[in-house]
């Protein structure tokens, strides 16, 4: 099996993993970097719902364990519940660099890697270590200089 | 097209073998299969199921000559996909950039109030 779409972007705050496991985690602070309102009660399983101007969608939360994992499902077919395979995971992960400092991780995905078996995903990770969007971005800029004009 | 939802494309593009293809093919323009079989660590059955697959994502088309199928990139749909991964990796860097305003200015504030 392949997964489908897999972006991985990560960033380096300066507050304790605690502090930003809040903001990440907490529904009125989501609203403020992520939805319009977030309707969520941060549980696993629990079926919330966000809004983006008119329109919206549900969220099913998947991993909550703070202050270190937290994850959700959404994009799914609209009047579909999100589910492996209709839907794209959001997982963040959390990791300590000192007292005062967080690595904040987040890998969207359109298939679960982490049902994989560990030596597969060690094979996927040794395998991706270019990264699909530099992949891309290479391939393009290649195409774009062999054009005319 | 939603990023999300072409997931032919993205399965296309998630295999390391066929990046490996979609490159040799970007790198050296219109080449066949025998000719790309030399130059990957894997059989001649295998490049030709790779390039099926990348044919059905759009990714790549075919054409005969002579005695030969020749093989090239869909610039179009290559571009495509990059634009759709870009905007998607420019929304998280949003919103991460965001969560850390907000993370190290919640930070500061609980700071501030704790000094005497």
């Amino acid at each position: 099996m392949t997964p489908g779409l897999v972006i991985e972007r990560e960033v380096l705050i300066e507050a304790p993993a605690e502090v930003v496991w809040r903001t990440i985690t907490e529904p009125d602070q989501m609203s403020l970097w992520f939805a319009d309102r977030v309707d969520l009660v941060v549980e696993p399983g629990a079926h919330g719902y966000m809004r983006f101007g008119d329109q919206g969608g549900p969220v099913v939360v998947e991993t909550v364990d703070p202050p270190n994992r937290f994850s959700f499902r959404w994009n799914h077919p609209l009047g579909e519940e999100p589910v492996a395979g209709n839907s794209m995971l959001v997982e963040f992960a959390l990791t300590p660099e000192g007292e005062e400092r967080t690595r904040l991780r987040v890998v969207e995905s359109g298939h679960e890697l982490r049902d994989w078996p560990d030596g597969e995903k060690q094979r996927y990770a040794d395998e991706h270590r270019e990264g699909w969007g530099e992949f891309l971005d290479r391939l393009a800029g290649v195409l774009a200089e062999r054009r005319p004009g | 097209m939603t990023a999300q939802a072409d997931d032919e494309l993205w399965s296309a593009i998630g295999d390391p073998s066929r990046r490996r293809v979609l490159d040799l093919l970007v790198s050296n323009g219109e080449v066949s299969a025998s000719w790309l079989a030399l130059r990957v660590p894997f059989s001649r059955q295998a490049v030709s199921k790779h390039l099926a697959v990348l044919e059905e994502a759009g990714l790549v088309s075919r054409r005969k000559q002579g005695r030969e199928v020749l093989y090239r990139v869909q610039a179009d749909r290559l571009d495509q996909a990059t634009r759709a991964m870009a905007d998607l990796a420019a929304a998280w860097d949003r919103r991460l950039g965001a969560i850390k305003r907000l993370a190290e200015a919640a930070h500061a504030a609980a700071k501030s109030k704790q000094q005497p």
